[in-house]
């Protein structure tokens, strides 16, 4: 977090050992003539910022980059939000451009002696990379490239090419990023901007590029059309010379995980400074709650906010917090306490309706308070009154929940029900798909006997013996059988009912019982369900109606809606319903309808495709008792209210909004975030900071109507230094992804891509700009705290849910699709960029996990096991000459030949190793929503190409760029924003 | 020759008909003039003891418009094995099987003494009767026991191998499957939404389109079976099945708040099991018995809504046109009842509630298909349970007192025809030469359908004399009419019964006396009144009395014998002295007065009084009153105030309700105990007598009556009241204090002065 961090030093000059970039290997990347702007421009900044505005649609002024801006504004405005803001700066470009001229000259000659990028030894520092490989520097002419790739056919550039080529092993270097370009450019540069159309075009089409990536990477530099002037003679020659750029000295999330585990893994983490950021997802320590909430309830992409809107238009960093209200806690964390004020209820503002929070100043005496919210003052109700000591504070200060913490609960009253009356006790409905299928490859049956097991389980409150919670049953086919199972039956009862068209619930006792007075009954309908439709060859299912039906049940029978998923799902959540699928298909089957269900309605879809009893039921059953198990609240809204001069704008998951304010969720459990973005209103004051409080009003499983509550405060700067100094990367990605996972719906995944490519570029650019220390031109910075978010946001880019391919079906990318829109900050980390250990190193006597690997084919080895996992899936990566004794030890079979990959469960061996990588596994799957499949891969078998998706700083199988050239990539357009 | 009463009493005992009149006028002209029109009741399957059925096929009229059945009227020429028919005179050969006819050796059906006779005939396959029971669940905790044990005493009752089906309905409608081992299953129907009979055997997988199309089943019968199978059991198979059933059935669990009736889905109910039998048994035998214990409250057919403030339609909401919801319900029942009667099914309805059940609407149900209808307070009443009891009771031959799915046909000589019949049946359509163009009751055909039927079901069957004046019948000429019910015995026999009668023609000019000695003027009151409340269901009350007061003046105009313009000189003859009584009583019976009943009470008294025999309807007209004292033996004596005497027990039967009455002395003496005393055992069995001989009738009677045990005083004493002629009323004060009886407070007219005025207008030649 020092300011070193984004200092940038003069990086060239000293490569740091191991980190440092040679140059040479990209040389042709760098694109000089964007490479960066000079600091004097930076000051004049104005234009920037006024670009950035701009950016919202074809900036007047900008008509060089007309048809850049054309595009961007055109997204620009089909976003309301900033989002997605385009690479706006450009058309600064003609102001701008007088101040290069200058500088570029006298940066050059520095390139060539810096050759090799520099990035701070330590993490702190920031990263700089630079982007042009010095030996490569031939290529970087290329940047005209128009000559040699058609593909641009941009106008030439012929003077800079010339510039460039010389320094052209230096180019990369030429760090001074200022001058080098510049310099080179000056001239150019008026003509360049018409070229950049080419090279632009490019960028933001990404899809192209990662066409023409891969074989950039491969052999040319044909690539960066728009970056070298570079005759095409060049272009030819250097192709292959470039050497790839060392991945060790990129920025490794590897490295960056481990180093904040060492800093401050194990550590007591307390939330008593507004403002701090916390540690990163990945890092184990006990966190106290000292009057903010606990990161593990929110997180926010940056714990500084910047005061004003220009600042946080210039600077493109969402803001925005992932908000998780019913995350776990571990044991070693003190639980919510539980605040009740008897019928009073809680104490609120009059005005914003905030609830009593530490953010709450009182004053004359403890007889009023000051909202931190809206300011407002308020009376303190008599019963609530109490004296202030010496520094203002309530004496009871430290005795009450809401006065002194971050996090806590208050009992609801009557006024928070629904219709004024205490809710029922929540129910779950099981509804089993009874067709042929289901029956036929013995679901049903595994299903109607895991229930048992399943049914023990039922969440309860932890004073409780057992559980409030009430459960029904239906099966379904081409009809609904609903199941009476009243206690006192001899037998359960079952009722058809046909009317699908209209369906309803056609009982009421006896529908939703408390399993363990009707246990008997229960125990004797799952015994006999799987019999009952054995002879069934009914292949027809219903589905919409069933999910009516389990409504209808909730809510006791209202007029019906029409089975439309949408108002279906609407519904429920109108009368706190929430549906959960499990799904099975060997087929087609529209995830992205089905699923619009459980997504509007807070619950989980499940899908195991082409199920197989053998293979498959293991993950599910773990799935189903998960499911179940969970800790979750029913029927919940969640608003968030924010102090003046922000406001929630924006928000993503698994939710359901009538208004702009009120989030719905039919239900919520503690594998469930909401991501809010917030905007600015006006300006924010850095003495008061900027205020969350999210209140989450909910039915707990035992049918207590409550509010959960979560404080947190956040710093505000006009220095756009603090901005960058508090990203949260792993929140941005989550941010990120469900933003664009959300656009997925109504904008072409072109377009979306584009967007992500240019505000990456652009937050960083912005970084470059105004932030780090002056440094080449050419040389890529990063801000300490967001090391690894181009690797980040280049594996997000690679997500299937944003590529397009024939290869990838359209049931799996929804089916992820609506993963990631509920997932937490710690879930999307690892989807994202799934963890990789190596196995054959393991050291049988620790129990602590293996040092992860980056993923990436190059750090496989033929003699290694490696063991990858995202949270969905999980892979035994067996190296052909994996060590016998290790496959014996695993695998109880003698050589790598007699693996059986066909199976989802490690044999029970006993050995030490075998132990050792169970437990592995476990701890692994520990805490993670969605039980993980093992599947075994054998290097240089078929089912290795599956795997190997999940190495995601490789070129991906259906495109995207692998990190490296994704980073140079990302550079370039830096560049560009910044020239 | 026999007197007339015996003509009538035997005819009555062989044929089950009684005539208006049992000599017929001649001419169209003088039958009008006779007021009362030619009719009969036909009892078509009055209980024959002494008539085994014979066991082969009638012969029937070869002509294809006439097909009568050969009987004892024919002309038969033995040798040339020829007979005539009586109504179209066609010659027809004999079967085959006739060929060793002769004078001496003649088949049943010729013999005079078989004028009526029943055939035995094989037609299709017989199919066991059928019970389909519907039942309401929105009932108080002790009323549904008492039903669910009403129900489960009634399968011992059943025939063994007789099928039934369970339906209950409450918020939803429940259909059991009965068939399943293992849990009990149903098919659920929201009670809101009216289903068409496609829409409910799809959803009942009863269609063939609804089965897998899998491999085509071998044996397509053996499928039918086995769908229907799934909803209707052979009792024997699935008793303990239906006992545990019923035992389990709870009430209906959807809440009631205050303030609400629950919801009821007849309607729907009603519907789907006409359905139900309609799609897998129609044209056999069945019976849907209805038991509720309130009106229905939503969807079609409802009656009323849920609120408890309003209340169900009364006649002043009616009459006002305020009952809301009638019009629509009356509709959808009558199209349900329409359905069922082409189906061959009949609707029983059971209904116990204090308050309204919806009758009104539904009747058409039990009135159209030949079912009961019972009303009572509750189901745990011994009223019910025992009417319901008697449903299943047997005749000599130990078969059930039931019939199914018969149709009536009327067959007339040339001079006769049929202008139509009031009972529980509906037309078939059947025109022919027969059919008059003047229309009374359920007319424009010649046969009709009843679907359920017993012993005592008796149809008013009305006939026009078409024969024009100056067409004399010969001398001695007699006029026929035949009827053929064809029927579903209980033992699901197909059975014919034919029924052919003749009478003497008459000149009404010339032969008056005879016409009018041969008046049978209780089955011309019956028949009266029928006609009387077929209107009064279509038309307002006011003008059906008035209808009736004319038809009797003018009947005691044409039959009196007075001077003119002299009341006190007017004379009625024996045959026709009871006649106007009949009719006093008549108006004020609650068939045409609606006053003090509400309209379901209205629709269950007529229903009773459209189906019951001649004896009993009689009764319905004009209650029977007895008399206990230590004068003498019980003695009838008038249904007249002045026979309320202190002294006296009275017996009052008036089909609906027996009452027993204890006069002031006799309530006194018994208050004193003087029974327990050995020394006025006397008075103990005065006190026993009526007891015993209200028994014997509550035995006999169907629907069980209310039995009401009262005396002096006594708030039920206003049974009694009501019925009575107000002979002594407040406004007559000089028979005030006297001992001739009990003075009623009253404004209605009493017989005396309705036969003051009857007279002064008999006799008036102004009208």
């Amino acid at each position: 977090m020092s300011q070193q961090g984004y200092v940038a030093t003069p990086p060239y000059s000293q490569s740091q050992p191991g980190i440092g970039l040679s140059p040479p290997h990209y040389g042709h990347y760098g694109d000089p003539s964007h490479a960066a702007s000079p600091p004097g421009m930076m000051k004049p900044a104005g234009p920037l910022g006024a670009a950035t505005p701009g950016m919202m649609l074809p900036p007047g002024p900008a008509p060089p980059g007309s048809h850049q801006f054309g595009q961007n504004g055109a997204q620009a405005s089909s976003h309301p939000s900033q989002r997605f803001p385009g690479p706006s700066p450009v058309n600064n470009v003609a102001s701008s451009y007088a101040p290069y001229q200058p500088s570029p000259q006298s940066s050059y000659p520095s390139p060539v002696s810096t050759s090799s990028v520099t990035q701070l030894g330590n993490q702190l520092g920031a990263m700089q990379i630079n982007s042009y490989g010095s030996s490569m520097a031939p290529s970087s002419q290329g940047p005209p490239g128009p000559p040699s790739a058609a593909a641009f056919q941009g106008p030439p550039r012929p003077p800079q090419p010339s510039i460039l080529q010389p320094g052209s092993q230096v180019l990369p270097p030429p760090p001074t990023t200022l001058n080098g370009p510049g310099a080179s450019s000056a001239p150019p540069t008026a003509q360049y901007q018409p070229p950049p159309l080419p090279g632009q075009t490019l960028g933001p089409g990404f899809p192209p590029q990662q066409a023409n990536y891969g074989p950039q990477m491969a052999g040319a530099q044909l690539s960066y059309p728009g970056g070298f002037p570079g005759g095409p003679a060049q272009m030819a020659g250097p192709p292959q010379p470039q050497k790839k750029l060392d991945p060790d000295s990129i920025p490794s999330p590897i490295q960056v995980i481990e180093n904040d585990r060492a800093i401050r893994g194990g550590q007591v983490y307390a939330t008593n400074t507004r403002g701090q950021v916390p540690p990163l997802v990945t890092t184990d320590c006990v966190i106290q709650d000292q009057g903010n909430a606990s990161p593990r309830y929110i997180r926010c992409t940056t714990y500084c906010f910047p005061c004003t809107s220009d600042m946080a238009k210039q600077a493109q960093i969402p803001l925005a917090a992932v908000i998780k209200p019913f995350a776990t806690v571990p044991p070693n964390e003190t639980p919510l306490y539980l605040v009740n004020h008897g019928e009073t209820g809680p104490v609120r503002c009059n005005r914003c309706k905030a609830y009593m929070c530490p953010f709450m100043q009182f004053i004359e005496g403890g007889r009023r308070y000051q909202c931190g919210f809206c300011n407002c003052v308020n009376d303190v109700p008599p019963f609530y009154f109490q004296h202030l000591d010496h520094i203002g504070r309530r004496l009871d200060h430290y005795e009450k929940p809401e006065l002194s913490l971050g996090s806590y609960e208050y009992v609801a009253t009557l006024d928070y029900c629904r219709k004024n009356k205490p809710p029922n006790p929540p129910a779950f409905i099981f509804m089993i798909d009874v067709s042929y299928s289901n029956i036929k490859n013995g679901l049903v049956k595994l299903i109607c006997e895991e229930l048992k097991t399943v049914l023990e389980k039922l969440p309860k409150e932890e004073h409780e013996e057992t559980s409030a919670i009430r459960v029904g049953f239906i099966t379904y086919n081409k009809v609904l059988h609903f199941f009476n199972v009243k206690s006192n039956l001899a037998q359960p009862q079952m009722m058809v009912v046909t009317d699908v068209g209209e369906v309803f619930v056609p009982l009421l006792d006896g529908f939703l019982v408390n399993y363990q007075e009707s246990q008997a009954v229960i125990h004797n309908l799952l015994d006999q369900i799987p019999e009952m439709f054995a002879d069934s060859n009914e292949n027809e299912t219903v589905f919409a109606p069933v999910i009516q039906a389990g409504m209808e049940a909730l809510k006791i029978l209202f007029q019906p809606q029409t089975n439309v998923y949408d108002s279906l799902a609407k519904d429920c959540v109108a009368h706190g319903c929430s549906v959960t699928l499990f799904l099975f298909p060997s087929q087609y089957v529209d995830v992205a309808s089905l699923g619009l269900v459980p997504q509007l309605t807070g619950g989980t879809l499940y899908k195991y495709n082409n199920f197989q009893m053998h293979l498959d039921s293991q993950q599910f059953l773990n799935d189903l008792r998960n499911d179940i198990e969970k800790k979750i609240g029913f029927d919940a809204i969640m608003r968030v209210r924010t102090s003046t001069g922000f406001r929630a704008t924006d928000f993503f998951g698994g939710i359901f909004m009538n208004n702009t304010t009120d989030v719905e969720m039919a239900a919520i459990d503690c594998d469930k975030a909401v991501t809010v973005e917030f905007k600015h209103d006006d300006k924010l004051g850095e003495d008061s900071g900027a205020l969350i409080q999210c209140a989450v009003l909910y039915t707990t499983i035992s049918g207590q109507r409550r509010l959960r509550i979560h404080n947190l405060g956040l710093n505000c700067s006009s220095q756009l230094a603090d901005l960058y100094k508090s990203c949260e990367t792993d929140a941005l990605i989550n941010f990120f992804a469900k933003s664009a996972f959300k656009a997925v719906l109504h904008q072409p995944l072109k377009v979306i891509r584009e967007i992500l490519v240019n505000q990456t570029a652009h937050m960083l650019a912005c970084y470059r700009k105004n932030c780090a220390s002056p440094s080449a031109a050419s040389q890529l910075i990063l801000p300490d705290s967001m090391k690894v978010f181009p690797v980040y946001m280049n594996c997000l880019l690679k997500n299937c849910v944003l590529l397009s391919r024939p290869e990838i079906s359209t049931d799996e990318r929804a089916y992820q699709r609506q993963l990631v829109m509920t997932m937490g900050v710690a879930d999307s980390q690892l989807f994202f960029y799934p963890q990789l250990l190596p196995i054959h190193t393991l050291d049988v006597k620790s129990t602590e996990l293996p040092a992860a690997v980056r993923c990436s084919e190059s750090r496989l080895s033929e003699e290694g096991i490696f063991l990858l996992a995202n949270g969905l899936n999980m892979f035994l990566w067996l190296g052909v000459s994996s060590p016998p004794e290790l496959i014996q030890g695993i695998f109880n079979v003698p050589s790598f030949a007699h693996i059986n990959a066909d199976t989802t469960l490690l044999p029970e061996v006993g050995s030490p190793y075998s132990q050792q990588l169970k437990m592995i596994m476990n701890i692994i799957q520990q805490k993670k929503p969605y039980s993980m499949k093992l599947m075994i891969v054998k290097q240089r078998e078929q089912p290795e190409m599956v795997f190997r998706q999940f190495l995601v700083e490789d070129k991906g199988l259906y495109g995207g760029p692998s990190y490296v050239d994704f980073l140079c990539c990302v550079h370039k357009e830096i560049c560009q924003l910044l020239n | 020759m026999a007197t007339y009463l015996e003509f009538i009493q035997q005819n009555e005992e062989r044929d089950g008909v009684r005539f208006s009149w049992n000599v017929w006028p001649s001419s169209r002209l003088e039958a009008t003039r006779m007021v009362v029109p030619l009719a009969c009741l036909l009892t078509p399957l009055k209980e024959r003891p002494d008539l085994p059925p014979v066991q082969y096929e009638p012969v029937l009229c070869s002509r294809p418009t006439c097909k009568a059945v050969l009987n004892p009227l024919c002309q038969v020429d033995y040798r040339a094995k020829l007979w005539a028919c009586n109504f179209c005179f066609q010659r027809n050969q004999f079967p085959p099987a006739y060929t060793g006819i002769s004078e001496v050796n003649q088949p049943a059906e010729l013999m005079p003494q078989f004028s009526t006779i029943e055939y035995v005939v094989q037609r299709g396959p017989q199919t066991p009767l059928i019970f389909l029971y519907v039942v309401d669940t929105c009932l108080e905790e002790d009323d549904l026991q008492a039903l669910k044990e009403s129900l489960q005493m009634s399968l011992s009752l059943l025939p063994p191998d007789a099928l039934v089906g369970l339906i209950t309905f409450g918020r939803m409608v429940q259909v059991h499957e009965l068939s399943c081992e293992g849990i009990s299953k149903s098919y659920v129907f929201r009670g809101t939404k009216d289903l068409t009979a496609k829409q409910i055997q799809d959803m009942l997988g009863l269609t063939k389109s609804a089965m897998p199309m899998q491999q085509p089943r071998p044996a397509q019968a053996q499928e039918h079976s086995f769908i229907s199978s799934r909803f209707l059991q052979p009792i024997h198979k699935i008793d303990m099945t239906l006992t545990d059933l019923l035992g389990e059935l709870q009430r209906d669990p959807w809440p009631v708040t205050q303030g609400k009736r629950p919801l009821r889905s007849t309607g729907v109910a009603l519907s789907i099991a006409v359905g139900l039998l309609e799609g897998t048994f129609p044209n056999t035998g069945a019976r849907i018995m209805l038991f509720t214990g309130g009106p229905p409250t939503q969807g079609p057919g409802m009656v009323v809504g849920d609120e408890l403030k309003v209340p169900i339609r009364s006649w002043h909401d009616i009459e006002k046109d305020n009952a809301r919801f009638m019009k629509k319900a009356t509709k959808h029942y009558e199209i349900l009842a329409n359905r069922t009667a082409a189906n061959g099914h009949c609707i029983d309805i059971y209904a116990c509630a204090l308050d309204q059940t919806g009758l009104l609407e539904m009747k058409c149900c039990t009135n159209l298909t030949g079912g009961h209808m019972v009303m009572g307070d509750s189901f745990n009443t011994s009223l019910f349970k025992q009417t319901f009891q008697r449903i299943f009771s047997k005749d000599f031959n130990g078969d059930f007192r039931m019939a199914f799915g018969a149709t009536l046909e009327v067959k007339t000589s040339r001079e006769l025809k049929i202008a139509g019949v009031i009972g529980p049946c509906v037309s078939l359509n059947v025109k022919g030469p027969c059919v008059s163009e003047n229309e009374l009751g359920v007319a424009g055909t010649s046969q009709w359908k009843i679907c359920g039927l017993d012993p005592t079901t008796t149809l008013g069957i009305y006939f026009e004399v078409v024969n024009q004046h100056n067409a004399p019948i010969p001398q001695g000429g007699r006029g026929a009419i035949q009827f053929v019910t064809q029927y579903q015995h209980s033992s699901t026999q197909r059975r014919i019964r034919v029924t052919t009668i003749a009478r003497n023609w008459a000149d009404a000019q010339s032969q008056l006396r005879h016409i009018e000695a041969a008046f049978d003027q209780e089955a011309a009151a019956v028949l009266m009144a029928r006609l009387g409340v077929f209107r009064a269901e279509s038309e307002e009350g006011p003008d059906v009395l008035r209808w009736l007061d004319r038809q009797l003046i003018r009947l005691c105009q044409k039959f009196g014998q007075y001077n003119k313009e002299d009341p006190s000189s007017f004379r009625l003859s024996d045959s026709f002295s009871l006649y106007p009584q009949f009719m006093f009583h008549l108006r004020r019976s609650p068939f045409l007065q609606v006053f003090n009943n509400s309209p379901d009470e209205s629709s269950y008294y007529r229903h009773h009084f459209a189906r019951q025999d001649l004896t009993q309807s009689l009764i319905m007209i004009q209650p029977i009153l007895y008399s206990y004292s230590f004068q003498g033996p019980p003695e009838p004596v008038l249904l007249d105030s002045s026979s309320i005497l202190a002294d006296r027990i009275l017996l009052m039967d008036t089909f609906f309700q027996i009452v027993i009455y204890l006069g002031e002395t006799i309530a006194q003496w018994r208050k004193a105990g003087y029974q327990d005393m050995p020394e006025y055992e006397n008075f103990k069995h005065l006190l026993q007598a009526p007891l015993d001989d209200a028994q014997e009738i509550l035995q006999a009677r169907f629907p069980m009556p209310r039995y009401i045990n009262t005396e002096h005083g006594g708030s039920q004493a206003r049974f009694l009241l009501s019925k009575v002629n107000p002979s002594q009323t407040h406004n007559n004060l000089f028979a005030w204090g006297q001992e001739t009886g009990a003075p009623i407070l009253t404004d209605d007219v009493s017989l005396q002065v309705f036969m003051d005025h009857l007279k002064k207008l008999a006799v008036s030649s102004a009208c």
